[in-house]
């Protein structure tokens, strides 16, 4: 029964939800969304902020968010931030991948560890599907920011 | 540390006996403790088997088929009519319509006021009173009919302690109302509402009163006539009946009055290519093949409540509800949203606990057998009144023992401990 429920909450989690990153709405942004979970009414507001490194390269700067909701989708957002601020776009893009990709696994993908750092700690709400939408709802909120400001992702991979 | 409690049904045990799933257990070993009787009930065996005999031996098409198995078949189904009409009073069979669920009660009064003309029609000017504290399902209907009517939407809102503010009932029923619609219980914050007072005042002004009884129905024993309604609905499975069927019960005068709902079979009286003419209610209402062993399983379901008496379920409900606020109130750093007196108020009752998320209390109760709800359930509004997102619900029931209310809270203390809050 705790096994069960520390596989959920591991210490990871439980720590992004006491403490979280980067939390609170910054300027500059370039979009800002709103979603919700509406069977439960979770609400994330996020912002995205990004710009052109003296490579060429465009990068996330910035990703400020507020948001109410369950430990999962608090730690979440928390985790997220943490993985993509200072990322080159498509690099970020890859991270949501997969992420979603462990999500939607049914606790049966073996994460990596290199890809997801401490986001490999929500491999156990995949065995929880009425929690999967708790842990990505702040993951399509910054997706749907991100892509509403660079466009489909096609045309990123196109870019390559 | 079971207590006895004046109130609760006698043999409990035994009566619990009647409702397989209690026995059942979950992951771990973990015996369930059902306290999401407001989301729906669980079903007495006599429910099960009368629906599964119904398939296996009588079942046809109603009132279509001229074969032995269909008259059995339209004997059940208007069987279970007359159950119903008898378990909620109704002057009338004829004045029982079977709906899929509460919502399409409501939806199906929203929408032919929409359609009607005459004494019921709404238009510019008209108003239509709801309160706070509805379920979604009697929000949004009357949002889209004055949407669409270009009528304006009033409601009653809430004391502090989670009852109606009636202190403005004369500035919002007046002589423009139309439609006063309410909920008899709340299914967020337990609340009892006063509906024949509401329903006089709103008579006075020649108003209709539509009643959401879907907690109610459960739980109180219910007169449609006293309770001063003009249209009432519920649905059939948190009255220990299956999904799939719900009531509209209305007065006579006002079910003639208000234009079909959906059209097709079994609701005409005669078709030709050009125009129809339609049945008398029920059947007017009833378009298609209807909900048939539903209805059969809700009858077998209201006969069985009537047999252990609505009053014995409402004392249980209610010595239920006290236990299960003291027993709450021990818990360090939770609040009970709703009123506090266990007299004036239902079986539900939902609380927040400072520095859990609704979701992960449930959680942690569910790795323990004990299923609640987390969330808004349904009822955003009366959440954003309190200020808070969303809520922690249990909900008892006939078959809710002392000891159950005992594992929820050492499981709420449980969950302290776990988010490290003791």
């Amino acid at each position: 029964m705790s096994q069960e429920l520390d596989a959920l909450y591991q210490e990871i989690i439980l720590d992004h939800y006491k403490h979280p990153h980067h939390k609170g709405l910054r300027d500059p942004f370039e979009a800002e969304v709103h979603h919700v979970n509406p069977t439960c009414g979770d609400e994330v507001t996020l912002r995205v902020h990004m710009a052109d490194a003296p490579d060429g390269v465009l990068r996330v700067e910035d990703v400020s968010y507020d948001s109410v909701g369950c430990s999962i989708s608090q730690a979440s957002a928390s985790v997220l931030t943490d993985l993509v601020i200072g990322k080159p776009v498509d690099e970020a893009m890859a991270i949501h991948e997969s992420f979603l990709t462990l999500m939607q696994g049914k606790g049966n993908v073996e994460p990596d560890e290199e890809v997801l750092e401490d986001a490999i700690a929500f491999a156990g709400v995949a065995k929880f599907p009425a929690r999967v939408k708790c842990a990505l709802l702040s993951w399509m909120a910054w997706k749907d920011a991100t892509l509403s400001v660079v466009g489909p992702v096609e045309t990123l991979e196109e870019s390559k | 540390m079971t207590h006895e409690l004046t109130g609760l049904l006698p043999e409990l045990e035994v009566l619990r006996k009647d409702f397989p799933i209690l026995s059942r257990t979950l992951a771990g070993g973990q015996p369930l403790v059902y306290l999401d009787s407001a989301n729906t009930s669980q079903k007495p065996q006599i429910v099960i088997d009368t629906m599964v005999d119904h398939l296996e031996r009588h079942n046809a098409n109603v009132a279509r088929a001229m074969h032995q198995l269909g008259a059995e078949s339209s004997e059940a189904f208007e069987g279970g009519r007359d159950k119903v009409a008898a378990f909620i009073g109704a002057p009338s069979r004829d004045e029982v319509i079977f709906t899929k669920n509460a919502s399409e009660a409501l939806n199906l009064v929203a929408n032919t006021l929409a359609w009607a003309t005459g004494d019921l029609a709404i238009g510019a000017g008209d108003e239509v009173v709801i309160t706070e504290m509805e379920h979604h399902s009697n929000i949004v209907p009357w949002q889209l009919l004055t949407e669409r009517k270009g009528a304006t939407l009033r409601w009653f809102g809430l004391t502090d302690d989670g009852r109606l503010d009636l202190s403005n009932i004369d500035d919002l029923i007046t002589e423009r109302t139309k439609v006063v619609s309410l909920t008899w219980v709340s299914n967020m914050l337990g609340t009892i509402n006063p509906v024949a007072e509401i329903a006089r005042r709103a008579h006075e002004v020649g108003a209709i009163v539509v009643v959401d009884a879907s907690q109610a129905a459960p739980q109180l024993p219910v007169d449609v006539v006293a309770s001063g309604a003009d249209l009432l609905a519920f649905t059939g499975h948190k009255v220990v009946g299956p999904t799939g069927i719900g009531v509209l019960w209305g007065r006579r005068e006002v079910l003639d009055r208000l234009p079909p709902f959906l059209g097709g079979g079994e609701m005409i009286e005669t078709v030709s290519m050009q125009r129809s003419t339609y049945a008398g209610i029920p059947h007017k209402f009833e378009a298609g093949t209807p909900p048939i062993v539903e209805a059969v399983g809700l009858g077998a379901a209201v006969d069985y409540l009537s047999h252990i008496g609505m009053e014995n379920i409402h004392a249980h409900e209610q010595a239920i509800t006290a236990y299960a606020l003291e027993g709450l109130a021990t818990v360090p750093g939770l609040t009970v949203l709703g009123p506090l007196d266990a007299t004036q108020r239902g079986g539900a009752i939902s609380f927040e606990i400072d520095g859990v998320h609704p979701h992960d209390v449930a959680q942690v109760l569910d790795s323990r057998g004990i299923a609640v709800r987390a969330g808004h359930h349904c009822a955003k509004p009366a959440h954003q009144r309190f200020g808070v997102q969303s809520s922690t619900r249990m909900s008892s029931y006939l078959y809710t023992t002392p000891a159950e209310i005992d594992a929820l809270v050492d499981g709420l203390e449980y969950t302290r401990s776990y988010f490290k809050l003791s």
